[in-house]
């Protein structure tokens, strides 16, 4: 952390600081570092391939017809801007603040994921790549760049933890559809921390031709950047929206976080205002014991996957295992912007169980009509133990990031229900 | 210093105008005491230059060869300091062969870059290759290791160009390593033309010597890199040999030490016919 933000953060944020010198909005730097945080730890063969990913994402910024593209297939392919929706019943359940759902639920392919995917396919189809390239946790990723790339006719190749491929059937068949070729991964823990390790084994042997899409906003530098870019589009349409609806900014945003894409993206462009944010991470089977995927309050710094962040790991470095009952939270790291902003406390990282999460899960679907993802369903949680403590004027939104008829195998089997 | 034991070896195979073996086993594998054993008769079966692997659970750069050597190592509990244990039991019967600690930078910083520095300087290592730290990161381990006296072995690649090469070379010390394939360790075999041109390119921007690595598995290959480059790099090929050696429950058995050792013995000796094929090549 350097002091810049230091005097930012102790002299209150107020709007105005937007793209100023001391913006929280101004990372990463020229290194790709968030604080001390991010960077470019890849092997070298990888490293003249993210310079040239880097160029062709800053050309892109400057070129008017990149956003042209973009912005026109966010709106006709994805049916964007999704709606920011007053949950009515669970804010009269709660009794507590208003509650906002950001409906990324309802894009296609039925998350955020593809926010992030449009994005990627566009900067790869500049750089001239003919094969793209990824790995997926719950399968929702996977599926949004198999999507992306039968549009494009791209050849893909989508690495998937054994692990995971068995609990998320649907989603395997769905990329299988669509024309990707999942990979199953049984190195290591079969999950997604797996996958990727595969997916830059992939790259490292395909320099020439191939396109990595990352599905998180992790990795070496220039990806939490992009990606995080790619998904600012939930907080700016949030902003917008909200502003239509009560004529104010809200008071708090809440999210869920594995790598944290959707969280980024729905917080970014709100750094510099005077807003609560809470990420919520998986608890699993609960913080004190050795199945959950709480990087941040469980976890400690440290470098994998291409940056420096916070890492669950042993006494010697090794990477341990997550577990979380949601496939796509289901990892050891996180984000490097997100390592930042809980260092210097911008950003308030909590943790919800699996239990918490499948009750959420159910009170959501009783309460709004609405089947949420699991990995949502954790964001919901917080919002249920959050919202009561609050004042009826407190406006909450909280970024609904996917759809949760991938899970209902899962939620079945954990409620002990056969279906 | 201890850099200046890769230096030596080095001037001491220019005289005898032929390459280094390096040989590359994984710490720990497939137990401490059956990978220690093979370190103390590597240098007498051939090896010139020792590259002892550091266990990671997620060696990105690695083929299934290397990964599975990893997994055994860490099944076995090695650890940083088991590591630099068996460097300093290694040190205490040798002291000119050159070791080179090869692994990735997370156990390493979790250590902690400066005391890893200084026991590892005391323990013997003589170079650390890390293969995610490329020259763009060498605040992290290349400059702090240069203060302390330590090697610190960069890569290149076949995508290295020209203009990275001189960034490559700038922190790098003992010797650079050049990664012979795109690809992950022990996967494909790489054409000898285009790695001989790429040594030569990289021989316009260092006086440091050449080492070729990744795929190289057969007395052959070896023997034909041995022609042109400073060093030859031999893992996934003697890891194999390990690997088929071994039970269930991942215990020695009793001829594996010799055949390692017979194998790296051939290495040896297909280097040392390398030029003596083709008296016209020179370093």
């Amino acid at each position: 952390m350097t002091p810049d933000i230091n005097s930012g953060m102790n002299s209150g944020m107020t709007s105005d600081m937007t793209g100023g010198k001391n913006s929280l909005r101004s990372g990463p730097d020229s290194d790709g570092r968030f604080g001390d945080f991010g960077g470019r730890f890849v092997a070298e063969t990888l490293m003249p391939l993210i310079l040239d990913l880097e160029q062709a994402f800053r050309d892109s910024r400057t070129d008017p017809a990149f956003e042209e593209e973009f912005n026109s297939l966010l709106t006709e392919f994805v049916g964007r801007p999704s709606p920011l929706y007053f949950a009515e019943r669970l804010t009269e359940h709660l009794k507590g603040a208003k509650i906002y759902f950001k409906r990324e639920e309802l894009n296609h392919t039925g998350a955020h994921k593809i926010n992030n995917c449009i994005g990627q396919i566009l900067l790869a189809r500049r750089m001239g790549k003919s094969r793209i390239i990824a790995e997926t946790g719950a399968g929702q990723h996977g599926v949004a760049t198999a999507t992306v790339c039968a549009r494009f006719g791209i050849k893909c190749v989508v690495y998937m933890g054994a692990k995971d491929i068995e609990r998320q059937k649907p989603n395997v068949f769905r990329m299988k559809l669509l024309g990707a070729e999942v990979i199953p991964v049984t190195s290591g823990s079969q999950s997604l921390k797996d996958a990727m390790n595969e997916a830059m084994r992939d790259w490292v042997a395909h320099v020439a031709d191939t396109y990595y899409l990352i599905g998180t906003a992790a990795g070496p530098h220039p990806y939490p950047e992009l990606v995080r870019d790619f998904q600012s589009v939930i907080g700016t349409e949030t902003r917008r929206q909200i502003m239509a609806k009560e004529g104010r900014l809200p008071d708090s945003l809440v999210a869920c976080v594995g790598g944290g894409s959707n969280a980024i993206g729905l917080f970014h462009p709100f750094l510099d205002d005077d807003i609560a944010m809470y990420g919520v991470e998986a608890a699993g089977l609960g913080l004190d014991t050795d199945k959950h995927a709480a990087s941040l309050t469980g976890g400690r710094p440290g470098v994998l996957h291409g940056n420096r962040t916070y890492l669950l790991m042993d006494g010697d470095g090794q990477i341990e295992e997550a577990h979380s009952i949601s496939a796509g939270l289901d990892y050891p790291g996180i984000g490097p912007e997100h390592s930042w902003l809980h260092d210097i406390r911008r950003v308030k990282y909590v943790a919800i169980t699996d239990r918490e999460a499948l009750d959420a899960f159910q009170t959501c679907c009783a309460c709004e009509g609405i089947i949420p993802a699991l990995e949502s369903a954790h964001a919901i949680a917080y919002v249920i133990k959050l919202a009561p403590t609050l004042p009826r004027d407190h406006l909450m939104v909280m970024n609904l990031s996917g759809r949760g008829d991938k899970d209902i195998f899962t939620v079945a089997q954990a409620l002990g229900t056969e279906i | 210093m201890s850099v200046s034991r890769i230096d030596r070896k080095f001037a001491a195979l220019k005289a005898e105008n032929r390459a280094a073996l390096v040989t590359f086993t994984t710490a720990g594998d497939p137990d401490y005491d059956s990978a220690l054993r093979i370190l103390r008769a590597l240098p007498a079966a051939g090896a010139d230059i020792i590259e002892l692997g550091m266990a990671f659970s997620d060696p990105m750069a690695d083929g299934p060869a290397i990964q599975a050597a990893n997994i055994r190592a860490l099944k076995n509990g090695i650890t940083c300091g088991k590591i630099l244990q068996m460097v300093g039991e290694f040190r205490q019967q040798d002291q000119t062969t050159p070791l080179i600690l090869m692994g990735y930078y997370n156990p390493l910083y979790i250590y902690g870059v400066e005391k890893f520095l200084a026991d590892a300087l005391q323990a013997g290592v003589d170079g650390l290759i890390i293969v995610d730290l490329p020259p763009e990161e060498d605040c992290e381990l290349a400059i702090p290791a240069a203060a302390a006296g330590m090697g610190c072995i960069h890569l290149a690649t076949p995508t290295t160009d020209r203009a990275r090469l001189n960034h490559i070379v700038k922190n790098g010390s003992g010797f650079l390593y050049y990664v012979s394939i795109a690809g992950v360790t022990g996967t494909r075999v790489p054409d000898s033309r285009p790695v001989k041109a790429a040594v030569e390119m990289i021989r316009g921007h260092t006086d440091l010597p050449v080492a070729v690595g990744f795929g190289i598995k057969t007395p052959e290959t070896a023997r034909l890199f041995a022609e042109f480059a400073d060093a030859v790099v031999v893992g996934s090929a003697i890891v194999n040999i390990i690997a088929a050696n071994i039970d269930q429950e991942g215990l020695a058995n009793s001829v594996l030490e010799s055949r390692v050792l017979d194998f790296v013995a051939t290495l040896g000796r297909g280097i040392k016919q390398a030029r003596q094929a083709t008296p016209e090549s020179k370093i």
